[in-house]
């Protein structure tokens, strides 16, 4: 079976112009959206604050819970439901935390037992950030992404050139706004496995810019005498097949997560989805494209040393 | 690499695989002899999946720095006078100064000496002429500081160590963190905020006299006598359950600690079958409470727990046998929990949650469920899409998948790796990248073979040609892996751990076991065709 035929030659490189408008439009409506919103709606991991997460035995609604939490001082946290609306399941997210023994989450988990009866309340999870560590992961899922990026510019430069990375950072660049942005405009909330997600995406990405980048050089060494601009756009038909089968592989597993795996690992295979995605694309109409428009920009001195 | 040698790379991929599940089966059953059990273990689940409790405290050095200045400015009081030297007026100011006034030069120089000989650690910071009167300003110096601190800390670990082992936690963790902080981990925990109280009581047990000679309505009035101190107990009625403030005076002076018990029991009281806690004093605080109960009789004394006035009963004789008892409305369990701080001794300073995270047991199970849920999908839907686009050697792949499981749950195993939610994503997100590696190769077989190569070339080529690639390519998401490990807390550095363990599985399973299999047919039994 093939799903892509061998000879394909479709003009990638001649759709460059249309290809960078979307993505301009896309990350301009991503910094927009990021900007209505006062920046990415970040979750207590990286503000501190107190997250309880609850299931009732029976039918419960964000009304009656408010009710029962502002009778303790939280009328105002935020109540969602989580999961399936069968499973009763609620999250209540507060931007204040305790550091004292007896912490916010007992009363709130005290405060609903009085309203609901304590046998049709149940406590899964509690999460209590305090400012301090919440500043502290906040430094760190910077530092990592930062990190992340200069460690594979560093690889890539080693292993190819110089403008071949920069051509790479900008895909990943290009991945992480999109998909921030399309986190924003979703209202989803960023934790720390978001950012881990993110950080996939960005090395996952990369393999398929690689395995492009692989071929370009493959091919100029094959035929010195050729413009860049075919060059590439050879390279890209041939690893299309490649490329489209591998991300099409990853999708089916990560489509997996996302129906089965649960809510609480719901939105991390949601980011790995849209990176995927957003990534295939930017491999294909990003990475090397731009590394032809860094050669037009500045071309290299000799034709032959590629 | 020649078509021959399949043996020996069999072998290899068979010792591998062997020895991938030898870690790998104390987890799928526990039917096994004692030597295998004793040099493998489970495969540890993070907290995330077997429930528990996360905890990061901090412990604030800053008061125990203010202990020790409390203890060492009533220490300087006793010695001046001792020595006869006269001062005023002397105190703290911000916690950490002691302050004082003296008459003239005199004082001065014999002040000076009493600092050198007696109280090397304080420092004069500053001094000041107030009316005529010198005043000075004492401080401890740095070294001393960073000790106290550091040695704060390393008690407060072994403090909370001892308690956490009485409460009877299956491989709890308590590490420290940083300069001032410290980490617990308690798996599978039923009743965590009886933990937290637990743990972050600072158990300050004190017993002082009552001022029973001035008015305590004055002094909540404002006109606290000298060197006395307001403290507060509770009184529940029995009936209403109604908790009411009592206030005591109390001087402030600190006649016993629990640093002087030696055991704190848990005992049933004959009359009403309340639940109340014996204190055995050791040999040097039994001689002190001897003292305090004989030059004290028919006085109150109030035992405070955390500042808090448990109660005050009347002495109503000499105590020499070293026993006391605290009683109170307890309920069963809260006498338990006192009895065991008590024994594992207070808190050198308060601490302070920064951190905690707590994941209920059936939300654990839930996840474990729903997460090889995943696993199992994922991998039914990569196996069959594999063999319809690549036929047979479709299948060659998914047998490198199979094993490549395997052999990732097994390195977790052996490693004692922690599985986390998050790590079971990271293994379901190897199985679609480990498929990649077999298409690079598959790919550049069906090229090789286009251009009309025989299967033997088509694979050498094949497979040499997309090495440089798969090891590229990998080794970017390495990277970012490594990283994660590096920047990551709990559950996200699972999700590195199995990444990367995924990763250098797939390298391999991709790479050398499935050439095997494609040698063994285009060499041993020399096909013509290959399925692809």
């Amino acid at each position: 079976m093939e799903i892509i035929r061998p000879g394909i030659n479709i003009d990638i490189v001649g759709k460059m112009k249309i290809a960078f408008g979307a993505s301009l439009l896309a990350i301009i409506i991503s910094i927009l959206s990021l900007v209505l919103h006062g920046g990415p709606n970040l979750g207590i991991d990286f503000v501190g604050g107190t997250q309880v997460q609850i299931k009732f035995s029976r039918e419960a609604g964000t009304e009656g819970i408010r009710d029962a939490l502002t009778a303790i001082g939280l009328g105002n946290s935020v109540i969602q439901r989580f999961g399936y609306h069968a499973n009763n399941e609620f999250l209540i997210k507060t931007e204040r935390s305790s550091s004292e023994l007896e912490g916010l989450s007992d009363r709130i988990a005290e405060a609903l037992a009085e309203a609901y009866g304590t046998e049709n309340v149940e406590i899964r999870q509690v999460e209590v950030v305090g400012p301090k560590i919440g500043k502290d992961l906040r430094q760190k899922g910077l530092l990592a992404m930062l990190y992340a990026m200069v460690g594979i510019l560093i690889y890539i430069t080693w292993r190819f050139e110089l403008r071949y990375a920069v051509g790479a950072i900008m895909a990943l660049m290009h991945d992480v706004v999109i998909t921030v942005g399309i986190f924003s405009l979703l209202g989803k909330e960023f934790t720390l496995p978001i950012i881990a997600a993110l950080l996939t995406i960005i090395g996952y990405s990369l393999n398929d810019t690689i395995v492009v980048y692989d071929r370009i050089r493959e091919n100029i060494k094959a035929a010195r005498k050729q413009p860049l601009k075919e060059l590439v756009n050879t390279s890209i038909n041939q690893t299309m097949s490649r490329t489209i089968l591998t991300s099409g592989t990853t999708l089916l597993v990560v489509l997996a997560l996302f129906f089965l795996g649960g809510a609480v690992i719901h939105d991390f295979a949601f980011a790995l989805l849209v990176g995927i995605i957003v990534g295939t694309y930017s491999s294909i109409f990003v990475a090397s494209p731009a590394v032809l428009v860094w050669e037009t920009i500045s071309p290299s001195k000799e034709k032959g040393k590629q | 690499m020649s078509g021959k040698n399949i043996k020996a790379r069999v072998i290899v991929t068979l010792v591998i695989v062997a020895t991938a599940l030898f870690f790998l089966m104390p987890s799928i059953t526990q039917n096994l002899p004692s030597a295998w059990k004793d040099n493998t273990d489970k495969i540890h689940l993070g907290l995330d999946l077997q429930g528990g409790m996360h905890l990061v405290l901090e412990v604030e050095t800053e008061k125990a720095v203010e202990s020790a200045m409390e203890r060492i400015s009533n220490d300087l009081k006793d010695v001046l006078m001792e020595e006869r030297i006269r001062f005023r007026h002397l105190g703290r100011e911000e916690g950490i100064f002691t302050t004082l006034e003296l008459a003239g030069r005199e004082e001065r120089t014999a002040f000076e000496k009493v600092l050198k000989d007696t109280f090397p650690n304080l420092a004069v910071k500053t001094s000041q002429i107030i009316d005529g009167r010198e005043k000075i300003w004492l401080e401890l110096r740095d070294k001393q500081v960073e000790s106290i601190k550091k040695f704060a800390v390393e008690q407060s670990l072994e403090t909370i160590r001892n308690r956490v082992d009485e409460f009877g936690v299956s491989e709890p963790e308590i590490i420290p963190q940083g300069e001032d902080r410290i980490l617990i981990q308690l798996p599978g925990i039923k009743d965590p905020q009886r933990a937290i109280s637990l743990i972050g009581k600072t158990a300050l047990l004190e017993f002082k006299l009552l001022d029973e000679e001035h008015s305590l309505e004055d002094a909540l009035a404002g006109k606290v006598p000298p060197g006395d101190v307001i403290a507060y107990g509770y009184k529940v009625d029995q009936q209403t359950g109604r908790r009411t403030k009592i206030p005591y005076l109390l001087k402030g002076k600190t006649l016993l600690t629990g640093e002087s018990l030696e055991d704190a029991k848990v005992t049933i009281s004959d009359r009403f079958g309340e639940p109340y806690v014996s204190l055995k004093f050791d040999s040097q605080g039994a001689r002190d409470f001897d003292r305090v109960t004989a030059q004290n009789v028919k006085k109150r004394l109030a035992i405070v727990l955390d500042g808090v006035v448990h109660s005050a009963p009347v002495i109503q004789e000499r105590i020499s046998g070293g026993d006391a008892q605290i009683t109170g409305s307890f309920t069963m369990e809260e006498a338990r929990d006192l009895a065991i701080v008590l024994r594992a001794g207070a808190l050198p300073a308060p601490v302070r949650i920064l951190e905690q995270r707590t994941v209920g047991p059936s939300l654990g199970q839930d996840s474990i469920d729903k997460g090889f849920l995943s696993i199992i999908v994922g991998s039914i839907l990569v196996i069959i899409f594999m063999v319809m686009y690549y036929n047979l050697s479709g299948a060659v792949s998914d047998i490198a998948l199979f094993l490549n499981i395997i052999l990732i749950m097994g390195t977790l195993a052996a490693f004692r790796a922690t599985l986390t939610l998050p790590g079971i994503a990271g293994i379901v997100l190897t199985i679609g990248m480990a498929v990649d590696a077999n298409v690079l190769i598959l790919e550049r077989i069906r090229e090789e073979l286009r251009l009309g190569k025989s299967p033997r070339a088509s694979i050498a080529g094949g497979y040499a040609k997309a090495l440089s690639t798969i090891v590229d390519a990998n080794v970017t998401t390495l990277i970012a892996a490594l990283v994660l490990f590096q920047f990551g807390t709990g559950p996200v550095k699972g999700f590195a751990v199995t990444l990367s363990i995924g990763i250098v599985c797939s390298m391999f399973t991709a790479i050398f076991v499935t050439r095997i299999i494609y040698d063994y047919f285009v060499w041993d039994r020399n096909i013509k065709r290959i399925s692809i």
